[in-house]
């Protein structure tokens, strides 16, 4: 079994919404958690900084080493209850099968102008670091 | 390249330092950088130096130093130049 944890400042994501734009939102999150993150005026930055605690937990959690890994390789699905689960695909993916991770739990949440991710992976062995 | 390097880290790294009292080797998480903030860092650079990073290169030690920053930036710069 493997953990990662992960606590991210609104206010650096909203300063990143406010300077990068659409280089930061593309670059960082996936299509489904703009979706997912999106208002009637634009983008949420308190789920996306929940969202990008969690990336970096799940990171966290594969230990990559020298292996790079792109943030929206590492996706948050909402489901409609209020559930939240991971996707991987790519490297991250690739990573999480050498590992022999068979499953992932998370759980995030924000307040008082910070926001947190937990992410907890089964593995069927563990491997070398 | 140096110089520029150091100035997008002073304004986008949120160090709670001073970067020009930092050698170029110096471990940036060390001195305070979030991961969050080598995003931003990374944004900045492929602005400025008008390439993209490879997820190859997304890495925590491309983005540990100075040096280490200045060293890919060299590489994607040799690599577009081939093209």
């Amino acid at each position: 079994m493997r953990v990662g944890i992960d606590l991210v400042s609104v206010e650096v994501v909203r300063d990143s919404i406010r300077t990068h734009a659409e280089h930061y939102l593309e670059r960082v999150y996936t299509a489904r958690e703009l979706r997912d993150c999106g208002t009637s005026t634009g983008v949420d930055p308190e789920r996306l900084a929940a969202r990008f605690a969690a990336k970096e937990a799940t990171i966290k959690v594969l230990r990559p080493g020298d292996v790079g890994i792109s943030w929206n390789t590492i996706e948050v699905r909402r489901h409609p209850p209020g559930w939240v689960d991971l996707e991987l695909s790519g490297p991250a993916a690739a990573l999480a099968a050498e590992a022999g991770i068979t499953e992932f739990a998370l759980s995030i949440s924000h307040e008082g102008g910070f926001a947190t991710a937990v992410v907890v992976a089964n593995t069927l062995q563990e491997s070398a670091p | 390249m140096t110089d520029e390097i150091r100035k997008i880290i002073q304004e986008h790294g949120r160090l709670p330092s001073d970067i020009g009292a930092l050698p170029a080797s110096a471990d940036l998480y060390q001195a305070g950088m979030t991961s969050h903030a080598s995003v931003n860092v990374m944004l900045a650079l492929e602005d400025h130096f008008d390439v993209e990073f490879p997820d190859r290169m997304l890495t925590r030690s491309v983005f540990e130093s100075i040096a280490s920053i200045e060293a890919a930036l060299t590489e994607l710069r040799a690599e577009a130049t081939l093209r």
